[in-house]
């Protein structure tokens, strides 16, 4: 597993909706090695203050050496990325922690809420380039309203995987969550799921595919200093009752290795 | 010698001793900021430390905190990790091997929360192929003594230092707590008690709160405070160590670059450590010590030990009114 530090520069800056950006970063090293699911640490500042990098979700990669972020203005780290200009440099940390493990010979049926959905996009276009006909796959998109999801359906639509959306006003797709039209469909018999999102929405996902006997598979996030097994600040209990590392041992866990709060 | 200055095409001489340890250079790593080295292989030349320090040992396993046991603070971060660890047996059996085979020092960080549980840890790693060093971590609660930190009490710490010494066969460097009025009371002490060195500082003990959920942001409540915030604290209480003892003091406090490593030369560590930084920069360590020997040849310096304990402090004297004026004490 290699991971690399790097000065990647910024190639594309695209704003969504008021709070949600894309960056678009020139880093042919850390570009070259991820795998689905993996993230990355960016310092935010130059200086002393924001101190840490903040972990995200690798979007999508090129073989041009890009990759992509996708991510929410929360607070000063990510307001000072959401300023970032193009030809600006970031120093960027990775491809870190361990990604989803593509079970290809199943049909995959991936599920997205909110920011959920930044690291699924690399998780389609790996799945499909890998099982080359995903026709069969599924991924469900669900955000609050509909100007978080429409941007981004042109970028899933080139695969031929069926998209379904959900959106908590009903601007879009189903009036609801992701998870209702789960709960509410015929899925492929012996899928996998793929999942990333809120924690409730995963503590959901996990019960519902633990009760239809379906391998599951999600991200998670933790609060992180190092990203990289260093500081043991990123513990998260697990179903034994010991502490997982979610940057080493995850982001991505099945989520019957997990402790869910219901 | 050392005091000629570097000649053309000479290399200046980083090595520093710590007591009857040799290092190749003053840079080393703190304790629970670099795992068991092995985390930074494939990102920075770990041959190049002077001195790798491992996370902290306990007699037995210990699981750590329940989470949150991070947040960032302005320049810095407050932790409360609970000293997670494998415990000193399966250390010695699952990560000594690698680290011996660096063939840098490794100097060993213990814990313990009673006397007998120090000596029994440093019982078990005597004779250890590798181990270079131990650092005793005294920011522990004593259990027996209501959990009041062995590190904030003279005695207590005096008594931890003896313990450790007494079963130890290689050099036992004392990391001090900044949590106390006096530090100097608890250097002497440990110095008095046999301690080969003195590394400093630990974390300031802190807390955050979170006013959305009137809550603590981290589980444990309180943390302990490291990073740049915490690196002029760290400064002042080295230089009033390094005035008050003549065993080795080793730096630590926010360091991240050579400049920073210096100046705690400066006021009198023979050596320095490098801790929050890995996280930010894991070539940290790696960068202070191409900075510091940027450094000396720049200054035409034949050893970077003309610099220990190098403050100037002469034309202050003429000043030293002050009761907050060192110089005057
Ligand atoms: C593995 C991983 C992948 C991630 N991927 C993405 C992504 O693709 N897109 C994206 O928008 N975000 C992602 N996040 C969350 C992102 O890291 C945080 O939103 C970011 O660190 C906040 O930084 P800040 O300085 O803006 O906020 P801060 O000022 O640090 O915090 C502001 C608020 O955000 C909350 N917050 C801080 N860190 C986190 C966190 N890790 N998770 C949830 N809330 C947090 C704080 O509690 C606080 O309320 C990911 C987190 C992890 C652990
Ligand atoms: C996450 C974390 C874990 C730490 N664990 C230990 C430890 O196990 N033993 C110890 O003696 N010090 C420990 N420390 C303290 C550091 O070694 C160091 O003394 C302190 O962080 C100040 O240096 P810095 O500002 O360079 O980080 C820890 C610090 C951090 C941030
Ligand atoms: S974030 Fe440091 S160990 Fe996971």
């Amino acid at each position: 597993m290699s991971q690399y530090q790097e000065n990647a520069t910024v190639t594309h800056v695209e704003q969504f909706t008021a709070t949600n950006y894309r960056l678009t970063l020139d880093c042919p090293a850390v570009a070259g090695s991820a795998r689905p699911g993996q993230f990355v640490m960016i310092r935010t500042g130059r200086g002393k203050d924001p101190l840490l990098r903040r972990p995200f979700s690798i979007h999508q990669t090129s073989r041009d050496g890009t990759i992509q972020i996708y991510f929410k203005v929360v607070g000063r780290g990510t307001d000072i990325l959401a300023h970032v200009k193009k030809q600006e440099t970031l120093s960027i940390f990775g491809p870190l922690g361990r990604g989803y493990r593509l079970n290809t010979g199943t049909p995959s049926v991936i599920v997205g809420g909110g920011l959920g959905i930044a690291p699924l996009l690399f998780l389609v276009q790996e799945n499909c380039r890998v099982k080359k006909d995903c026709t069969e796959d599924l991924i469900v998109l669900g955000a609050r309203e509909r100007i978080e999801i429409e941007p981004l359906l042109d970028d899933f639509r080139p695969f031929g995987i069926r998209i379904m959306t959900a959106t908590d006003d009903g601007s879009l797709g189903h009036h609801g969550f992701a998870l209702g039209i789960l709960e509410s469909m015929q899925l492929p018999s012996g899928c996998t799921v793929y999942g990333c999102g809120p924690e409730p929405m995963l503590a959901g996902l996990s019960s519902f595919c633990a009760s239809r006997g379906l391998p599951c598979q999600v991200s998670v996030e933790s609060v992180m200093a190092c990203g990289m097994g260093a500081c043991l600040g990123c513990s998260r209990p697990d179903s034994k009752g010991n502490y997982t590392h979610v940057c080493l041992n995850g982001p991505v866990y099945n989520a019957e290795d997990l402790q869910w709060k219901m | 010698m050392e005091n000629v200055s570097l000649q053309e095409g000479q290399v200046p001489d980083l090595r520093v001793n710590i007591g009857s340890l040799e290092l190749a250079n003053p840079v080393m790593t703190a304790s629970g900021t670099f795992g068991y080295a092995r985390e930074f292989e494939n990102l920075m030349n770990l041959h190049r430390l002077g001195a790798v320090i491992v996370k902290g040992i306990s007699l037995h396993p210990r699981a750590g905190n329940p989470p949150q046991r991070i947040m960032e603070t302005a320049c810095g971060m407050l932790n409360a990790i609970g000293l997670q660890n494998v415990g000193v047996d399966r250390f010695i059996t699952e990560k000594m091997n690698y680290l011996a085979g660096l063939n840098i020092p490794v100097i060993v960080n213990i814990l313990g929360d009673s006397l007998a549980e120090y000596e029994e840890i440093t019982k078990r790693l005597a004779g250890v192929p590798g181990v270079a060093g131990i650092e005793v971590n005294i920011s522990c609660p004593n259990v027996k003594k209501g959990g009041v930190a062995f590190g904030t009490d003279p005695a207590m710490a005096a008594a931890v230092t003896a313990a450790v010494k007494n079963k130890a066969d290689v050099p036992v460097m004392v990391k001090l707590s900044p949590n106390v009025t006096d530090i100097t009371l608890i250097a002497r002490a440990v110095e008095q008690a046999g301690a080969d060195s003195i590394s400093l500082i630990n974390t300031l003990i802190g807390m955050g709160i979170d006013l959305k959920t009137r809550r603590p942001v981290l589980a444990n409540v309180i943390g302990g405070l490291s990073g740049p915030a915490i690196k002029p604290v760290a400064l002042r209480m080295v230089f009033e160590v390094a005035r008050v003892v003549s065993i080795p003091v080793i730096g630590i406090g926010g360091i991240e670059s050579a400049e920073d490593a210096l100046e705690f030369m400066l006021a009198g560590a023979t050596a320095v450590q490098i801790g929050t930084a890995n996280f930010v920069n894991p070539r940290a360590s790696e960068d202070v010590v191409d900075g510091i020997s940027a450094y000396a040849a720049n200054e035409k310096l034949t050893s970077i030990r003309s610099i220990i304990g190098g403050l100037r402090l002469d034309s202050l004297k003429d000043h030293a009114t002050s009761s907050h004026n060192p110089v005057a004490k």
